[in-house]
């Protein structure tokens, strides 16, 4: 992993903070068309909220649709943050340097918006401040005819995902700390006094230095945990709730989880290569590390689609009614078997085909193909979970019905992603998405080994 | 006397770690020097003093704050909701678990960054004296003598291939 050539600590923050110190022209006109698109999903949120829910395509029995769809999509994108900075970090591998800064930050960015989903979805978001939580002792108000079930796994979801959400920003704050006192030297007035603040005196000598190498390594392991229990929480909404039949797979957890890492990671293999291409970060996001996404992909993928397989399998083999009515929508009924078709090769076998391609893997927009096709495919999965599930023939229910999304649920989750990638064209104003210290350390434990005939390039590691 | 700061800009790892040696030789204690870098150097690259900390304390004593609030939120949020559901008990362990996992993992964390924070002496708003070339790629090392050993401490920076030798009073880019 060490292909790039050496460069200097003068080039490395020139070149790291362009992004903050020389705003690119396009991108105001980027903002302001991000803007829109989420301006008009708010004001589509807000009609939504103000006529009520006639005005989505929802409908008794399928009352979980696009929100509940993109809530659980955009959990999954939020484990690529820990997948890459935790697990790599902890395993000491090189080329997580300039990865792992954009996943923290795209973590904290999906996990807003995915608690945005469920907010909308209530209908009427103030009203979960009635059963979500209560203050210990204080009786819930039970005039408002609110009669919440306060040992539901849908309480867990919150506690899970802003432990995560807390946690995550947390971990950005603390390894920015070095790359604030940067910033704090390179700007000037204001700017200067800001990152002044935030740097909290951030100096750089061995202790403080100690203390962030120490900190890096026990904040992953101590958010790994949080990370693995977050999307197992997210499918035991499925899996332990009394309501549907066919969702009560044991299997759920690691299957979401695994499902998770997959979209996450190729959401930021995406980002890399779009970050690489619009500030000119060739010296640091570099093919070989796209190569290594896409080789740890491979894996990440066929370990999901085993757990996919094991839950079709069981289910087709179980014979329960249940699990054969949703199997018939999934796989015989128009045009469910289509989209389910497009799930499976658009997740699995379209981008692993082109994973297991040197040449493919290190040619970017072959990658950024594989890597939107995960993230489609990953989307439609949760959607062929959620619909069919609900759908199904079952038995005391008087009447059936197929979910067809409305125009004003299209618009919140198209503002979704605009909203995701505005704020990431923000905050690479602010603070630098490649961490400065990291690409200098690497830097400086870079050495050459001279093996018979050959220099080999190589890196110094501490125990 | 009060002492007084003294830093010298070094190009190389290896000239600030002979600056270091430098400072020991002419007796400044070791608490009385410091290395200041813009990136992590493998531990003991400038010949620095060991220094111990307790962060481990943190988390484990964050894990017990945590865990105690979580049995306390979930078993008075389940007794302030005193209706039985599918006949099973009011006080139920299974939901508490995971909800008290979570604010042990997350108090945990919480005071992990405290003690972060707290080990690494930041804030810190009084900067004392610093050059913006650290952040450059210079290694500062800062010294704070006797005002009489000033000509004598620059002296041996300069003769330790310091490339810029800063004072209090003056010098260039001093925050």
């Amino acid at each position: 992993m060490q292909e790039g050539r050496p460069l200097p600590t003068r080039q490395i923050n020139g070149e790291l903070l362009r992004s903050i110190l020389n705003s690119p022209k396009w991108f105001w006109i980027a903002f302001i068309v991000l803007g829109l698109i989420v301006l008009t999903a708010m004001s589509a949120a807000g009609l939504l909220i103000n006529r009520g829910f006639g005005v989505t395509g929802m409908n008794r029995p399928v009352m979980w649709g696009f929100f509940i769809t993109n809530f659980v999509f955009w959990i999954g994108i939020s484990h690529a943050g820990v997948m890459l900075s935790a697990i790599l970090r902890l395993s000491k591998a090189e080329w997580r340097r300039p990865a792992t800064r954009a996943a923290e930050i795209l973590t904290v960015f999906s996990l807003m918006t995915a608690m945005m989903m469920p907010l909308i979805h209530t209908g009427r978001p103030w009203r979960t401040l009635y059963w979500i939580y209560t203050i210990p002792f204080a009786p819930y108000d039970f005039a408002r005819g609110i009669w919440p079930n306060v040992r539901s796994p849908l309480v867990w979801d919150p506690s899970a995902v802003y432990t995560y959400l807390t946690s995550s920003i947390l971990f950005v704050l603390v390894a920015l700390l070095p790359d604030f006192a940067v910033l704090r030297d390179r700007t000037t007035g204001m700017s200067s006094r800001i990152y002044g603040l935030l740097a909290m005196g951030w100096r750089g000598n061995p202790r403080q230095w100690k203390l962030q190498i120490i900190a890096g390594v026990l904040l992953s392991a101590l958010i790994l945990p949080v990370f693995v229990s977050v999307h197992s929480i997210v499918s035991w909404d499925f899996g332990m709730a009394v309501s549907v039949k066919s969702w009560h797979s044991t299997i759920f957890a690691p299957y979401f989880v695994v499902g998770a890492v997959h979209s996450g990671v190729s959401a930021v293999a995406f980002v890399m290569i779009i970050l690489r291409y619009i500030y000119g970060w060739q010296n640091y996001i570099r093919h070989e590390h796209i190569d290594a996404l896409g080789r740890l992909l491979v894996v990440v993928a066929t370990g999901w689609f085993y757990f996919f397989v094991m839950e079709v399998i069981f289910g087709f083999y179980g014979r329960e009614a249940d699990e054969i009515s949703v199997r018939e929508f999934q796989f015989l009924r128009d045009p469910w078997n289509i989209w389910m078709m497009f799930f499976v090769g658009l997740t699995y076998f379209l981008p692993v085909s082109i994973w297991l391609s040197r040449s493919l893997r290190r040619n970017l927009w072959i990658m950024s193909i594989a890597c939107i096709s995960v993230n489609i495919g990953m989307w439609l999965e949760r959607f062929l979970i959620i619909v069919p599930g609900l759908a199904q023939r079952s038995v005391f229910t008087f009447d059936w019905y197929t979910y067809r999304p409305s125009s004003v649920e299209w618009t919140i989750i198209i503002g979704t992603f605009a909203l995701v990638a505005m704020l990431m064209l923000l905050i690479a104003r602010v603070v630098p998405l490649i961490p400065l210290y990291d690409i200098k350390e690497a830097e400086i434990l870079r050495t050459e080994i001279k093996i018979g005939r050959v220099t080999v390039p190589a890196v110094v590691r501490e125990d | 006397m009060a002492k007084r700061p003294i830093l010298g800009l070094f190009e190389d790892a290896n000239y600030a770690a002979e600056a270091g040696d430098a400072l020991q030789q002419a007796g400044v204690p070791p608490t009385d020097y410091d290395f200041l870098t813009d990136a992590p150097y493998p531990e003991g690259a400038f010949g620095e003093r060991h220094e111990g900390h307790r962060l481990y304390i943190f988390p484990f004593c964050g894990a017990l704050v945590g865990l105690t609030i979580g049995i306390i939120l979930t078993s008075m949020t389940q007794m302030a909701y005193p209706l039985v559901q599918a006949g099973k008990p009011i006080l139920s362990l299974p939901p508490m678990a995971v909800v008290t996992y979570e604010s042990t993992m997350l108090t945990a964390i919480i005071f992990t960054i405290i003690g972060i924070v707290f080990e690494s002496r930041l804030p810190s708003f009084k900067q004392g004296l610093y050059d913006t070339r650290i952040t450059e790629g210079y290694i500062g090392v800062l010294a704070n003598v006797e005002e009489e050993q000033l000509t004598e401490v620059s002296g041996l920076f300069t003769q330790a291939g310091a490339i810029d030798v800063v004072r209090e009073s003056g010098g260039p880019a001093t925050q």
